[in-house]
């Protein structure tokens, strides 16, 4: 497929999202309900992966270069930030750790049951 | 100069991107997490504009163009997703519990911190979407009374301090299988952290996008109940 028309598909779905997102009064962004959508596409088989491979490729190779502006964007509010810096610092940083280990560790562990069940 | 730079259409892509590049390469070099490549990327532009007194409003009417392909990149979270759907639906519900676990221990963790540091409902507002992607946290915030240019920030934090740790957390805690490692990271820290999970592997970074999605969705539909409750 020629790049043209794989990063048409990917507006494509992008359009559609928008459409859905101002439909539908909810705060969901584009993205995901273009993501929902772009995946049930592929399911059913109207969109092959080769239609879309190679720049869905690039894009999700620079995605973490995506996320710099709006990270820089904390400047932005640093006055608000400073006012709350502990319990921010808390919410950020434990939280953030807790929820990963506690997720990892129920999903692993409901894996490993699931798995020996099997056998 | 200064004038010249802030007039200038490529100027604050180009430094994007340089300064992406010597983050990428500190990486690379040291292959230690904590030389991350978003990390240093922000340091060095948050410098920059400092150093040069140019506004953040004006940076980021420049590096606009950069942020506008977050939405296509997100949708095409859809392909890693696609290839790795047979792992989802074997372990459907490990992913569920995954999810809930994720959704619940996010927002009692932030109850608890709002009760300990006297938050106002004003601030227990813009925290809870905390660990959700920016525009659905956004979202969250304003439709409960939060404070949503702070809940950005909050939720940039938070990605970064999970694409940050994401290694040691799971080294740490013993989580070794890809698709527990790929929901952990979505569920806590969002599209920034899949970014990660996408450079450890492809389930990693596949299940980390359906976190992402699946743990937004619930977030819509239960922070409001949160909030009445707490």
């Amino acid at each position: 497929m020629s790049l043209v028309f794989e990063f048409g598909v990917i507006a494509a779905a992008c359009f559609a999202g928008e459409l859905l997102h101002h439909w539908i009064p909810l705060p969901v962004p584009a993205g995901i309900y273009g993501l929902c959508l772009l995946l049930g596409l592929l399911l059913c088989g109207v969109v092959r992966e080769k239609h879309i491979a190679r720049a869905a490729g690039f894009l999700l190779r620079i995605m973490t270069l995506l996320f710099v502006p709006a990270a820089v964007g904390i400047l932005s509010v640093w006055g608000e930030v400073r006012r709350m810096l502990l319990p921010l610092a808390v919410a950020i940083v434990p939280v953030t750790i807790l929820v990963m280990a506690a997720t990892g560790c129920s999903v692993q562990w409901m894996k490993n049951r699931q798995g020996r069940g099997e056998k | 100069m200064s004038a010249l730079l802030q007039q200038s259409a490529y100027f604050a892509v180009l430094l994007t991107i340089g300064a992406f590049a010597v983050g990428d390469a500190l990486h690379r070099k040291t292959g230690r997490d904590m030389a991350n490549p978003l990390l240093i990327a922000v340091i060095i532009v948050a410098v920059v504009l400092l150093a040069l007194d140019i506004d953040y409003a004006v940076y980021e009417a420049g590096a606009g163009v950069i942020s506008w392909l977050l939405t296509p990149a997100t949708v095409c979270l859809a392909l890693p997703l696609y290839r790795q759907i047979e792992i989802l639906r074997k372990n459907a519900a490990a992913a569920a519990v995954g999810v809930l676990v994720g959704v619940v221990s996010s927002a009692v963790l932030i109850f608890l911190l709002a009760m300990v540091f006297r938050l106002d409902s004003r601030q227990l507002a813009t925290l809870l979407p905390k660990s959700v992607t920016t525009a659905i946290g956004i979202g969250i915030s304003q439709e409960l009374g939060g404070i949503p240019a702070l809940t950005v920030a909050v939720i940039v934090l938070t990605g970064l301090c999970g694409n940050l740790t994401a290694g040691a957390v799971c080294r740490l805690f013993k989580i070794t299988d890809p698709f527990a490692k790929g929901l952990a990271i979505g569920a806590a820290s969002h599209a920034m952290g899949t970014s990660k999970a996408l450079e450890m592997g492809e389930i990693e970074g596949a299940m980390s996008s359906v976190a992402v999605a699946v743990c937004g969705l619930v977030t819509v539909a239960a922070a409001p109940v949160f909030m009445s409750l707490l």
